[in-house]
């Protein structure tokens, strides 16, 4: 058929200028933008990072070890001579990725233990719950420490460790959800109406879950990031010379005294990405939540 | 609320046997012997097999934990692999170090925090709400390390103020506990704030302007009585964190904690140790859990449970 019943259309069109409203908010919204410029920022350097660092950001020069912010070394080089903008440049790809992935392995593991304990209830639920309950007696950085003494330092490793201690977050946060969802009027009609269980789950459950989850996610990106860091500076992630964050800031520390440099800017790069994401978080939530509009005008 | 309050200690009961299974499985999943791994440096074959049999580790896995149990319960983590001093007896002199640290850092973070939410919500969208809002959010993306050593470059290099690491005096206590307390007062100032909002916008507060008094009484008394009960459940749940952040404040500022001590040991493979340490983390933080649940609910007198 070519022609698209009118509903069919109406639909489409009503669907279209809910995004486009989602999106005007967002762009009304000073803290999203804010976010929203940081964060891409933050890709866009990524993305390129071979193409804009000036210097081999792995090649040390022992002739300029510590070096000042100059303007051939514009913040300076650390303590085996390498050029740390360069360093931070080419770090930017593993904070995301250790922010991105994390976050992925939190959603991967926690959203279908929260959606099988709502689903089913009954003792599946308490199981899942208790073990979740558990997860939760440690505060997170804790347990990310102690699955890295399992598993053994490494970039990978405090990728896992980071994911694990953030999937009880998801877990409660989609089960909740799916709880409270299931309750609302419109299901209930739908039901009433004999709309099957798939469609419920497709067409209701999903589509609003969706916006807490993305919120949520956002959030735990900034999160991630500086536990990922913090287990860097700690000597339990990225091992040196690779130029993570808080690996470089921890080996900068030996050298506060005499060059401060080393320790400043790869510490101010991750307050800005972490800082990006929390702003973007934070907009994202008051953009779609539909309540939040007229509050916030 | 007695219901309650036995549910309540039960699931703690429950969860602290949960957190006793991952500690004991921890070192078995370490891959290699547990009895080499629970050995100290200088142990010869022999002092291993002793070890072996004394934690029955040739036993089956149940029998195993109901070793580890039993020594648990009686106080004996076994002892360190590094020190060979028994680890309860190093925890009970750290722990309380900790503690002091999270505790002053919890007092900073609720005055700075509970101050500038206060202040916002009296006058939203003022030139102080918005700074004191970035701020807030800086504050809860810098991480704790970096901090320190800012703190540690400008008051203990440049000004040289305090003393850089170490412990021993109050002047030690302070960077440490700045760097913990201002990046909690982030989150405790964005709660402060949004649940004053709510507050000032109910019927109560309405009357009690109405009623002619003066603002001052209506925002601290009328309002802030009832915005604090979501405040206090965030604080208890931040001190709880800040155990958990004391990690890395301790390491920066080489200060002679727990947490330090559990990092340390991950490093030397000294398994006895990071057993303990997790184990003891665990528990505080679900004690602290339990008194903030408990406190919820005898606070607001609305909150009845079933």
């Amino acid at each position: 058929m070519i022609w698209k019943s009118n509903k069919e259309v109406k639909r489409k069109s009503e669907r279209v200028l809910l995004r486009s409203r989602i999106f005007r908010n967002l762009l009304r919204n000073r803290t999203a933008k804010a976010g929203f410029a940081i964060v891409s920022l933050t890709i866009t350097i990524a993305l390129f990072a071979p193409l804009i660092a000036s210097h081999d950001y792995m090649k040390a020069n022992l002739r300029e070890i510590a070096q000042p912010p100059s303007l051939r070394h514009p913040l300076g080089t650390d303590e085996l001579g390498r050029d740390i903008l360069s360093r931070i440049i080419h770090g930017s790809r593993l904070s995301l990725t250790l922010g991105v992935v994390s976050v992925g392995i939190g959603l991967l593991g926690g959203v279908p233990l929260g959606a099988i304990g709502a689903y089913w209830g009954g003792w599946v639920d308490l199981v899942i719950m208790r073990f979740i309950d558990i997860l939760l007696a440690f505060p997170a950085i804790l347990l990310a420490i102690a699955i890295v003494s399992i598993l053994g330092p490494g970039l990978y490793n405090a990728m896992i460790a980071v994911g694990i201690a953030q999937l009880p977050i998801y877990a409660r946060l989609i089960r909740g959800l799916i709880l409270s969802i299931r309750e609302k009027e419109f299901v209930e009609a739908a039901r009433a109406l004999g709309a099957s269980d798939l469609r419920i789950i497709t067409r209701h459950i999903i589509p609003n879950s969706l916006a807490p989850i993305i919120v949520q996610s956002t959030l735990n990106v900034a999160t991630a990031i500086l536990s990922a860091a913090a287990l860097g500076f700690l000597g339990l992630g990225a091992q040196p010379p690779t130029p993570e964050w808080g690996t470089m800031l921890s080996r900068g520390r030996l050298y506060l005294r005499v060059a401060p440099h080393i320790t400043t800017f790869p510490g101010l790069a991750i307050v800005l990405t972490v800082l990006g994401f929390n702003l973007l978080g934070d907009g994202l939530r008051d953009a779609l939540d539909p309540r939040m509009v007229r509050i916030r005008r | 609320m007695t219901r309650y309050i036995v549910y309540r200690i039960t699931l703690m009961f429950f969860v602290l046997f949960g957190v006793s299974i991952f500690v004991f499985l921890l070192v078995r999943l370490v891959p290699g012997d547990p009895a080499e791994l629970l050995a100290d440096q200088w142990a010869t074959k022999k002092d291993i097999e002793l070890l072996r049999r004394q934690w029955g580790l040739d036993k089956p896995l149940i029998t195993q934990y109901l070793v580890f149990m039993n020594h648990l319960l009686h106080g004996d983590l076994g002892n360190s692999v590094a020190s060979n001093t028994p680890v309860a007896k190093e925890i009970a002199a750290k722990f309380p170090n900790t503690l002091k640290l999270a505790i002053t850092g919890t007092l900073i973070a609720i005055i700075i925090g509970a101050f500038a939410g206060i202040i916002s919500a009296a006058k939203p969208y003022s030139i102080f709400d918005n700074i004191s809002m970035v701020l807030a959010l800086l504050g809860v993306s810098t991480p704790a390390f970096w901090l320190g050593l800012m703190l540690i470059l400008l008051f203990a290099v440049k000004l040289d103020w305090f003393p850089a690491t170490g412990a021993g005096t109050i002047k030690h206590l302070i960077l440490p506990s700045i760097t913990l307390g201002l990046l909690t007062a982030g989150v405790i100032a964005r709660q402060t704030r949004s649940s004053m909002l709510e507050a000032l916008q109910q019927d109560y507060v309405k009357t009690a302007r109405a009623k002619g008094l003066r603002e001052t009484i209506v925002i601290y008394k009328h309002a802030l009585k009832n915005a604090l009960i979501p405040v206090v459940t965030i604080v208890g749940l931040q001190f709880g964190h800040l155990l958990g952040g004391a990690v890395l404040v301790e390491s920066v500022f080489g200060w002679p904690g727990m947490g330090r001590f559990l990092v340390d040991s991950i490093f030397t493979r000294d398994y006895p140790v990071i057993q303990g340490a997790i184990l003891v983390f665990a528990t505080a933080f679900s004690l602290v859990n339990l008194g903030v649940d408990l406190l919820y609910g005898s606070i607001d007198p609305r909150i009845r449970y079933e």
